[in-house]
């Protein structure tokens, strides 16, 4: 079966984020007050073949943190789906 | 004999010509090597150079790392031999697990191209030999993602085992404790921000870069 994977990459807590502090600071003055904690990661999607959906999560996580993260400053979440199901 | 010192080339690396001037200068033989070999060619010493390897795409050398020629640089490397990482090399070898922590941004936000002063904290190390501690040497960094980052014990154990090779005298990227370059236990492999390569002649600014890449042939 293929599965659709979708990687939510975000960096930790205390990792400078250079991109969230810039947006942040540029709310206020485009009349958006009251928003705080903008942080920017980045997505990765992609299609896998596995047997089921526990296989394809545990490959997709294999691949997260041996390639996709860097767990000294970034953790992330893994969301599999059959592909198809817009779900 | 003239010592060898190979020097990597991936894709988007830009700063293999200064790492082998550099080498040169100081009286040993540059050779490059393309990342997808994994053949030395039986070289003393190897740098990782400067540059965006592989477009920086994911993280700064994160797709580097899984190059062959990272595979025979870790061999080497855990033989012994003197591996010496600068800027994106620096990146490439803490994701390839060859030295410990990682580079994050800036903590300015800026990419920063400017003269540093780096204090040397041990010449137990590859690229200190020669060096005296507690001397200043001026050597310019060129980064975005220079802000070296590891976590609390990861620090204690590289304070402790005296690992922190160079540090910021003026901390320009948020380095944590200053940290401009770090060791690896064996005290062979050597990552560090700024580019002693480009500090080998008065004419660019500084020799001061010179006792550092002088320390590593000595080490080959």
């Amino acid at each position: 079966m293929e599965f659709d994977v979708l990687v939510d990459v975000r960096l930790r807590g205390g990792i400078a984020d250079p991109a969230g502090a810039t947006i942040e600071r540029a709310l206020p003055a485009l009349g958006f007050d009251g928003v705080s904690g903008v942080s920017v990661g980045k997505t990765v999607r992609f299609t896998i073949t596995a047997v089921d959906v526990g296989e394809a999560t545990t490959l997709a996580e294999d691949l997260c943190a041996s390639f996709l993260t860097n767990p000294v400053i970034e953790d992330a979440s893994v969301s599999v789906s059959p592909v198809g199901d817009s779900a | 004999m003239t010592t060898t010192v190979g020097v990597v080339v991936f894709p988007g690396t830009n700063c293999e010509m200064d790492a082998v001037f550099a080498v040169e200068r100081m009286g040993g033989e540059g050779r490059l090597l393309w990342h997808a070999d994994d053949d030395l060619g039986g070289v003393d010493a190897v740098i990782v150079p400067g540059g965006f390897a592989h477009g920086d795409y994911l993280r700064p050398g994160a797709i580097a790392r899984f190059s062959s020629m990272m595979g025979a640089v870790a061999g080497f490397a855990a033989d012994g031999g003197p591996v010496l990482g600068i800027c994106n090399g620096f990146q490439v070898l803490t994701e390839a697990g060859l030295l410990p922590g990682a580079l994050q941004k800036n903590s300015g936000l800026r990419f920063l191209c400017q003269p540093t002063v780096l204090r040397v904290e041990t010449s137990e190390s590859i690229l200190t030999g020669r060096a005296s501690m507690g001397a200043e040497l001026s050597v310019p960094i060129n980064h975005f993602e220079g802000n070296y980052t590891c976590d609390d014990e990861t620090l204690a154990r590289l304070r402790a085992e005296d690992r922190i090779v160079l540090r910021y005298v003026d901390n320009p990227n948020g380095s944590v404790d200053d940290i401009a370059g770090v060791c690896n236990e064996g005290r062979n492999v050597v990552g560090l921000m700024p580019h002693p390569e480009r500090a080998c002649d008065e004419l660019l600014g500084s020799a001061d870069g010179a006792v550092l890449i002088g320390s590593l042939l000595d080490a080959a």
